[in-house]
């Protein structure tokens, strides 16, 4: 296998007295997505945020992350983000009081041109719409334009995370399919609790279980192996869980399950 | 989520000098007696001649020395009480002056105006400033952080302002109000008798010491630390973080309120520069110099910030300074560029204020001691 | 009739002076999360420096244009002030909140007792133009020049922030920014710089505010500034965090407010009804009449 593009090595995250992370380990593949799994709470965002150096105040990082030979801990998100790490945050955070143009316009950088064309390919809404204050877009269009500023500059690799929360069966459905093409070109590293948008693009899975790495490998081995999945997830088979039909239905499994006290249910390879 | 002990450091077994360990052992048995130590020494003072030359101006017994030092005693309780609210349950009140000057102003007003004795006029200004800490907290606290911050700064410029203007003629407007001391009792007018208020002002300190401490203890305490930590957590508790934030604020404010029945017993009257936001501010330095939430901490930076405000004064037109080039001397004799300063000082390299110290140097001093945790 | 006008455009001449000074506290807070004590601190700065440039600065003087230059030499001075305050005591306690707070506050206490220190505590005849002592006739009213040179100065600054703010980058970045930072620089932007910006705009509004309210009142004095913080600090609040154009109305009717009451009640209930504006507000609308919540 090729160098990968990112490597973690553990990574240990401690905010506010909570030991969120403690020493998380694995690598994103140059091409493809890597999705990064497990239940709520269990340090997943975290995990991308303090790659991308957006550990709230006060938290405190151990551990390294490279990006190729590049050492990335230590350094700030500015700078991060113009050497080629594109972060696509939960929630899609799109400045709702600006215009889709303005938007846009922020991402731009000097010494660059921006990809307009390749934005306004993947995503004609947003040319249409470019006037339009992006807190009145629908929440599909936010997450297409949360992408889309991201994609204005080249990137070496992609954060994205749960592009797909709260959006509706068709929508998630195109945001799945923006997020094939993207990763035609570019790594992503993608946070998603839904296993059928999970099936459909990944190909490398990391899942994460009381704040460490419980297990890693094919994707599409994982969500075969029904008994691992749901012990690692919380959740049942993938079959069943179409994209189009019930994400609300799975993620309300989820959380029931990450309801439950902690030593309830436990993963395999989980408390060494 | 799951908490993880760190992994346990082993400790080098190591000889540990014998005279230190039994010094620093003697030390941990007397602390506890320490307050007691300090309290016998303040009651004792008055009875002391003992000259103090660059530190008092007169004799300790003296009435000015006396007078000064139950200034400072009061602001040593009331930056306890404030304390209750930045410290131990992480409120920034900006209107805390407002409390005190009730208590002041209640007194004065009721004694002078009103001709009632000082035996109904206090307890009627303190639960007055109870009651309208109270009202007041119970409007203000609809909001959290920096909204809150300044709508206690508002509240207490609405007091500000009533005082300044005189409404009804009652607070004397810009002049303050001078204390009727036909209304007192004996013991307490005069300046022979400077003593009693020095030891008003110790018995006032002591009671909000002992206050702070109970509430700190009790499971209210607890809770508002909580609060202090990450509110969210108290709230999933079942808790109502508002019903104990008005707790302490009313508590606060009562306190404040009878520190100022005895400010305004030991200045003899009111005047208006108490009501400002100026007032507030120095509190949260007294106790951001002190420590925030430390035992002692708020209760030594208010008896330290009163001492050097008004020594200050006199050390800038002291020969020494003015013995200084102008530049320097001019800025040296105001004591608020000076606290000013150290106050900022203090933020960047004692973030835990003095309190700290005494933490830092059992810190250097167990890294001395290899082999014991502490 | 002609007492409404002039109790109104005296009225505005006071908002344009809040105008100034919260428009400046309005976007360092919206931007930089800091509830900046020593705003106050840079109108002081601004007004004893046109003071000090009237009467010693070559080309500067209390008349025609050396007033202009007085002005600016003051406008300058606020601005640099701001500017290393930012850089050289908010900076290194970037995300510690309450400490930025404490170190303002400290900073407010020393500078005026500084101020204070150097040209003493009371106030000082302020230079000023002749014609700024004068009245002009407005619908009867007799308006004085120095609240209407108030007025104009403060559109201009509205005029010039809302330009700069909507036409600039760097402007699109502190639009961008109050409404959250975090997402600027994962942008890729380096946010701080914008930090520093702000402080120099809200330096130079304030020590366009310490000059020109000097001139209106005629002294300069070093509490000047503390006095007019705390309004200028509810004008903000009302107004709604980070939003300037928020802050415009806020001034008008805080000033308004205040002079109409102060005139036919008692002197003084203005300024209580202002306060109860305050609160009224803040119940209802905890976010002020525009911008982010103010919960944070």
């Amino acid at each position: 296998m090729t160098e990968p593009v990112l490597t973690v090595e553990d990574l240990s995250v401690r905010i506010a007295g909570l030991h969120i992370l403690q020493g998380v380990s694995f690598t994103v593949a140059p091409t493809g997505v890597t999705v990064l799994l497990g239940r709520n709470g269990v340090g997943k965002t975290t995990t991308l945020r303090a790659v991308v150096g957006l550990t709230p105040p006060g938290g405190e990082v151990r551990g390294t992350v490279r990006m190729g030979a590049q050492s990335l801990l230590a350094q700030r998100t500015h700078r991060l983000v113009r050497g080629g790490l594109g972060y696509v945050p939960e929630d899609r955070c799109v400045f709702a009081g600006l215009t889709v143009a303005e938007n846009l316009r922020l991402a731009e950088r000097r010494g660059s041109t921006p990809a307009y064309d390749r934005v306004f390919a993947l995503f004609p809404e947003l040319d249409r719409r470019s006037r339009q204050r992006a807190g009145s877009l629908s929440g599909g269009q936010q997450q297409m334009l949360a992408i889309g500023r991201v994609l204005l500059n080249d990137n070496r690799l992609l954060l994205v995370d749960e592009p797909t929360k709260g959006l509706a069966p068709k929508v998630v459905t195109e945001v799945a399919e923006v997020l094939e093409r993207v990763a035609e070109s570019v790594p992503v590293l993608l946070v998603e609790q839904n296993l059928a948008v999970v099936r459909r693009l990944a190909r490398d899975a990391v899942v994460l279980a009381a704040g460490r790495v419980a297990w890693a490998g094919d994707a599409q081995e994982l969500l075969l192996e029904t008994a691992l999945t749901r012990s690692l997830l919380g959740v049942g088979s993938a079959e069943g869980h179409q994209p189009a039909a019930d994400h609300q239905p799975a993620e309300a499994a989820v959380d029931q399950v990450a309801a439950r006290p902690a030593g309830a249910a436990s993963a395999p390879e989980d408390g060494s | 989520m799951t908490e993880v002990k760190s992994p346990e450091v082993p400790a080098p077994p190591a000889a540990v000098p014998g005279e230190l360990t039994e010094a620093t052992s003697r030390w941990g048995r007397l602390r506890p007696f320490l307050p007691l130590v300090a309290l016998a020494v303040a009651l004792l003072l008055p009875y002391s001649t003992l000259h103090l030359p660059g530190i008092f101006e007169g004799a300790l017994n003296s009435p000015g020395t006396l007078q000064l030092l139950a200034v400072c005693l009061v602001f040593g309780g009331l930056a306890a009480g404030y304390d209750l609210l930045f410290g131990r349950t992480g409120m920034l009140s900006f209107g805390h002056a407002l409390y005190f000057a009730a208590g002041v102003y209640g007194t004065d007003i009721l004694i002078t105006r009103f001709g009632l004795s000082l035996w109904q006029a206090a307890p009627l200004a303190i639960i007055g400033g109870t009651i309208l800490a109270g009202l007041l907290g119970a409007v203000a606290l609809r909001t959290v952080g920096i909204a809150f911050a300044m709508v206690t700064l508002a509240f207490a410029q609405v007091g500000a302002i009533l005082v300044a203007r005189d409404f009804g003629g009652l607070t004397g407007g810009e002049e303050g109000l001078p204390l009727d001391v036909a209304g007192l009792p004996d013991g307490l007018v005069g300046v022979a008798n400077t003593v009693n208020l020095y030891w008003l002002a110790l018995a006032y300190l002591a009671v909000v010491v002992l206050v702070v401490h109970r509430v700190s203890a009790s499971p209210t305490g607890r809770v508002l630390a909580g609060l202090r930590d990450d509110e969210r957590r108290i709230g999933v508790l079942g808790l109502d973080p508002y019903r104990f934030k008005l707790v302490a604020f009313t508590l606060a404010g009562g306190l404040a309120a009878a520190g100022g029945v005895v400010y305004c017993l030991i200045v003899g009257g009111a005047s208006p520069h108490i009501t400002g936001s100026e007032l507030t501010l120095s509190l949260l330095v007294m106790v951001v110099l002190g420590g925030p939430g430390t035992r002692w901490g708020p209760v030594l930076g208010g008896i330290g910030y009163m001492y050097l405000d008004h020594r200050l004064v006199s050390f800038g037109t002291s020969d020494a300074v003015d013995a200084l080039p102008a530049f320097l001397s001019r800025p040296l004799s105001e004591p608020l560029f000076v606290l000013g300063t150290v106050f900022i000082l203090a933020v960047y390299f004692f973030p835990g204020g003095l309190a700290s110290l005494t933490s830092r140097l059992s810190l250097l001093r167990d890294s001395l001691r290899p082999g014991t945790r502490r | 009739m002609d007492t409404i006008i002039l109790l109104t455009l005296t009225g505005l001449g006071l908002a344009a002076l809040y105008f100034l000074v919260a428009s400046g506290l309005s976007l360092v807070f919206g931007l930089a999360d800091v509830l900046n004590f020593a705003h106050g601190l840079f109108l002081g700065v601004g007004a004893y420096a046109t003071w000090w440039a009237a009467g010693n600065l070559p080309g500067a003087g209390p008349d025609g244009l050396g007033f202009v230059v007085a002005v600016a030499f003051g406008v300058a001075a606020g601005t640099l002030m701001a500017v290393l305050v930012e850089l050289v005591l908010i900076r290194p306690l970037y995300s510690r909140t309450i400490e930025q707070v404490l170190v303002t506050v400290g900073l407010s206490l020393a500078g005026v007792a500084l101020l204070q220190a150097t040209w003493g505590a009371d106030a000082r005849p302020f230079p000023r133009p002749a014609w700024t002592r004068e009245v002009t006739s407005i619908l009867g009213a007799q308006v004085p020049n120095g609240g209407l040179l108030l007025i104009v100065a403060a559109l201009l600054v509205l005029g010039a922030i809302l330009a700069f703010l909507r036409w600039t980058r760097y402007g699109l970045i502190i639009r961008a920014g109050v409404e959250n930072r975090e997402m600027v620089t994962a942008l890729g932007i380096d946010v701080r710089k914008a930090f520093t910006l702000v402080f120099a705009i809200g330096g130079a509004a304030a020590a366009l505010a310490g000059s020109l309210g000097s001139v209106y009142f005629g002294t300069v004095s070093p509490q000047q500034g503390g006095s007019l913080l705390i309004f200028a600090f509810i004008v903000v609040v009302i107004g709604g965090m980070g939003s300037v154009v928020g802050s415009a109305y806020a001034a008008v009717a805080v000033g308004l407010l205040q002079q109409f009451v102060n005139y036919y009640g008692t002197s003084g209930l203005g300024d209580i009804c202002v306060v109860a504006l305050l609160a009224v507000v803040l119940l209802l609308r905890p976010q002020g009449i525009a911008g982010k919540a103010v919960t944070a």
